[in-house]
């Protein structure tokens, strides 16, 4: 086996090298900037070029860091090793090694629908497929993101005939430049607070364009007389901070919105159903394509699409982590706090 | 069907009551009669019986989506909502159908618990194939015959009462009674108040108490209820709340939960021949026996069936204990005090119960028996001798308490007697609607407590889906925790969280949705009684279980043991 899971995650013994390990190696390669994939500590990093000023911004500015770009390839200890574009935030990967004729892929987090702001998802065919899961029940299905953007834009349109601000909550990193990049600007001021903020450089550089905004200060946001819309973490939900902005709609985007039970235990006033992972049909037609004899799922959902998969003639088996996909991540970083844990970025 | 998918997804999408009234209300504004009447019958809670059974649903989802039963199984974990996952599995579909609701209810809905399995297989796939996905699952809820959304009944009697400009109360008088989802029916729901003829059969809604505010009581603080002299106190009786009506020459007996329940009581409802016509009476129905109340499992013999045998009857024999007087010669009194209500009710009863005896030789009581309600005999009391009246319509006794000091100590007897506390009435309040608060108080009980550990947890449904909020405690027995309780409630929303979170990284072993966790959290658990059991493990059975207290202060071996639950069943069973 080209890679084995261990207790501080996935291991290439070949190459000596982790992928996304979540206690402190010497040599990390890391699929993206989520801190369930992300974790401080480790000597080495190597990560995909465009996501390096947001692993620095995370992880701390003085960490040793090598970047690639998409299709580059490197050898580590003989191994062969190139990131490919998951699609799910900016500088997301997938890792192919190759090592004697073996080809393994680790997928990261990954989404197929492209966005704008990141490279779409390219399958890559390999012999093994290492697989997330965080939505991989067949309740779990996507409609395409134009259509929520139209609910999106629907929603603030409606709140501003009731001089009510919209509050879109989202995860900090990927979904809200996402967002941010799909809205209808022309509809009116747009707002960010500080840790919705905080990513856009790295963006930018990147040569994503995003529409005007302003800091979401209560004086910003009440002179707009409620035509404005927020965009904040989802740690600001129910804070201090957001009641200083007088009446609101609160709203969230995240693919956990499907369900009404997540949705309404937060008391929201809409859920939006937007997610930056694959979706039940878009697992599946991935680990089609890659046509992967051996798969290893991973983060969520993993028994149901292990079982799922050797049902429909598959080699699969789960494989530990110590993040759960599934879990709703509550906890976002606040800025200025390198080391809380945050947005998983669902 | 679209008009109401398309309220159901609205409600569903605001969290303000002031919009959820407002939304409700344009509907019965703009909708058909013969539609709004089927949807009012839905938002009050009151369903059609399960259309299809559970197993047949899941079979027909099964194929419709072409995913293997148990992935099905997975995701109503994941979802906690049968409707719901059935809509989210089946394929997607766009256009939804126009049918109104009223002919998907009767041409769809009420001939599919009819049909022959295949037939209603068809029936069933056909209308899943022409609804949207929104149609789908408020079409799911009526077939499954679970239709909670969120909206409390007060609020569409509200938004009914002012799209028929009509008052709330009367409107809540006029939905509490009986009607038929029809346009006939509707129409005179709506009518104005002067064409509104009153129903013989109507009950009044009933006026609740408030739980005892914990500031009061914790502190014996009770004088800031004023005097004692202000109130009445009386037992809280842990039995079934109802109206009995005695109008036109006929009697009716509704429960709080809007159900006839006459047929279920039948000495009531022939002692109630001699109450005078025009009489509503507030009580509580209880099993009786000798000098107390039998619990209330006794009472739950009685209920649901049409006929009650003569055995049933003589076994588990009940009374009305009546504490108010609704409507009097046909008049209401409501608005009058309760002191004035309580006068009137005394002297009806007394009445009634001398009439009653004169008819029916009374059981005296044995020499050495004391009764344990003083204030229970003087119902029929016109020859001196005490003892347990037979007539079974009562007066619920006033507690003789002269002082908040003296009212204490009979409320901590309460257990002993076999109620569930004491009601504290203001003498002056009148009798309201729903929950007021200020005038009426519900002073129960404390509950037992005992430290228990959290061993396994579960998903949730409804809005606790996909989260760890139901979970198993353990005492100690021999070395071992021995799972005494299930519990869903108590904690805070960042408790949960927190519980979730624990669940999700300490768990031992799965079996199916449930997960076996680390023993290192205890909880204080309160419950109402315990009993033994030879239904669970542990040999006892805890009533109503809820979680107090997150125990961070205590070590899992600090934990109680099963036999200090034991002694716990011991003392209850001594109580009784």
């Amino acid at each position: 086996m080209l890679l084995e899971s261990t207790e501080r995650g996935l291991f290439c013994a070949a190459g000596d090298f982790y992928i996304d390990p979540w206690q402190p190696v010497a040599r990390a390669v890391i699929t993206h900037g989520h801190s369930d994939h992300a974790r401080p500590g480790s000597r080495h990093y190597l990560a995909e070029e465009t996501g390096k000023l947001i692993l620095q911004s995370r992880l701390g500015p003085e960490i040793s860091i090598q970047t690639l770009r998409y299709g580059e390839t490197v050898l580590l200890n003989g191994v062969r090793l190139s990131l490919h574009p998951a699609g799910h935030v900016l500088g997301s990967a997938q890792v192919r090694l190759e090592h004697q004729g073996e080809v393994w892929v680790v997928s990261g987090d990954y989404k197929l629908e492209a966005d704008g702001t990141c490279a779409p998802f390219e399958p890559v065919s390999c012999h093994a497929f290492v697989t997330e899961s965080t939505f991989a029940l067949p309740i779990y299905r996507w409609r395409p993101q134009a259509e929520i953007f139209r609910e999106i834009n629907d929603w603030w349109r409606a709140n501003q005939e009731m001089k009510r601000t919209s509050v879109l909550l989202c995860y900090a990193l990927g979904k809200a430049q996402r967002i941010l990049a799909g809205l209808d600007s022309t509809i009116g001021p747009l707002f960010l607070h500080g840790a919705t903020e905080r990513f856009l450089p790295a963006y930018r550089q990147a040569g994503v364009t995003f529409p005007a905004t302003a800091k979401s200060d209560a004086q910003n946001v009440r002179s707009a007389g409620g035509a404005g819309l927020v965009l904040a973490p989802v740690s600001a939900d129910n804070s201090p901070w957001l009641r200083k902005f007088g009446e609101l709609s609160v709203a969230f985007a995240s693919g956990w919105m499907q369900l009404r039970g997540p949705r309404r235990r937060r008391a929201l006033d809409r859920g939006f159903v937007l997610s930056d992972h694959a979706d039940w049909d878009g697992l599946n037609q991935t680990i089609q394509a890659t046509g992967a004899e051996l798969v290893w799922v991973t983060h969520g959902y993993t028994s149901q699409l292990v079982r799922y998969l050797r049902e429909t003639g598959r080699r699969a088996d789960a494989v530990d982590t110590r993040f759960e996909g599934e879990l709703e991540a509550e906890i976002e970083k606040a800025p200025g706090s390198p080391n809380v844990a945050d947005a998983e970025g669902a | 069907m679209k008009r109401f998918a398309e309220l159901f997804c609205a409600l569903d999408q605001t969290t303000r009551t002031n919009e959820k009234v407002a939304l409700l209300e344009r509907y019965f504004r703009e909708t058909p009669p013969a539609d709004a009447a089927w949807a009012l019958r839905f938002l009050c809670g009151r369903l059609l019986p399960r259309a299809v059974p559970t197993r047949n649903l899941w079979r027909w989802t099964a194929e419709e989506a072409q995913l293997p039963d148990w992935l099905l199984a997975e995701c109503y974990d994941a979802v906690g909502d049968m409707a719901e996952t059935i809509a989210l599995l089946l394929p997607e579909s766009q256009q939804g159908t126009t049918l109104p609701l009223a002919e998907i209810v009767e041409q769809r809905l009420v001939p599919l618990r009819e049909l022959p399995e295949r037939a209603r297989r068809d029936l069933l796939r056909r209308t899943w194939r022409e609804l949207n996905s929104k149609q789908r699952l408020v079409w799911n809820k009526l077939i499954t015959g679970d239709f909670r959304i969120g909206v409390a009944r007060t609020l569409v009697i509200r938004a009914l009462a002012a799209a028929a400009q009509v008052d709330p109360a009367i409107m809540a008088h006029r939905v509490m009674g009986s009607w038929s989802p029809t346009s006939a029916d509707y129409l005179r729901l709506i009518a104005p108040v002067s064409a509104y003829l009153s129903e013989l059969a109507q009950p009044y809604p009933f006026f609740l108490a408030s739980p005892l505010e914990i500031k009061i009581k914790r502190g014996e603080n009770l004088s800031a209820l004023g005097s004692i002299d202000d109130w009445f106190a009386e037992w809280k009786w842990d039995g079934i709340r109802a109206q009995l009506i005695r109008r036109g020459g006929e009697s009716l007996i509704w429960s709080r939960g809007d159900e006839m329940v006459t047929e279920a009581f039948p000495e009531v409802v022939e002692a109630s021949q001699m109450l005078p016509d025009g009489t509503v009476l507030d009580g509580e129905i209880l099993a009786w026996h000798g000098e107390g109340p039998m619990p209330f499992s006794k009472l739950q013999r009685r209920l649901g069936r049409k006929q009650v045998a003569g055995k049933t009857r003589s076994d588990f024999p009940v009374v009305f204990v009546a504490y108010d007087v609704l409507e009097l010669d046909g008049t209401d009194l409501r608005a009058q005090p309760l002191e004035s209500r309580r006068q009137q009710l005394e002297v009806l009863i007394q009445r009634a119960a001398a009439q009653f005896n004169q008819a029916e030789p009374r059981r005296v009581l044995d020499a050495g028996e004391t009764p344990m309600f003083p204030g229970l005999e003087f119902t029929c009391d016109d020859h001196g001798a005490p003892g347990p009246p037979a007539f079974p319509i009562r007066l619920s006794p006033l507690v003789p308490a002269c002082s908040w000091e003296e009212l204490t100590r009979y409320q901590q007897q309460a257990r002993q007697r076999g109620v569930e506390g004491l009601m504290l009435k203001a003498r002056r309040s009148p009798y309201g609607v729903g929950r007021q608060r200020g005038d009426w108080w519900k002073w129960k009980v404390d509950p037992f407590v005992i430290d228990a550990v959290l061993i396994c947890a579960q998903f949730g449904h409804g809005r606790r889906a996909s989260l760890y909020t139901d979970y198993t405690f353990g005492l100690w027995h021999n070395g071992e925790l021995v799972p005494v309780a299930k519990a869903y409630s108590g904690l805070t929303d960042e408790e949960i969280r927190q519980v979730d979170s624990f669940v999700r990284t300490h768990t031992l072993e799965k079996f199916g949705p449930v997960r076996a966790v680390k023993p290192v959290h205890v909880f204080e658990l309160a419950f109402e009684a315990v009993q033994a059991s030879t239904r669970h493990k542990s040999g006892l059975a805890v009533r109503f279980p809820r979680m107090n207290r997150w125990r961070h202060d205590k070590k899992p071996e600090e934990a109680d043991t099963l036999d200090s639950l034991r002694s716990l069943a011991g003392l209850e069973k001594q109580g009784r």
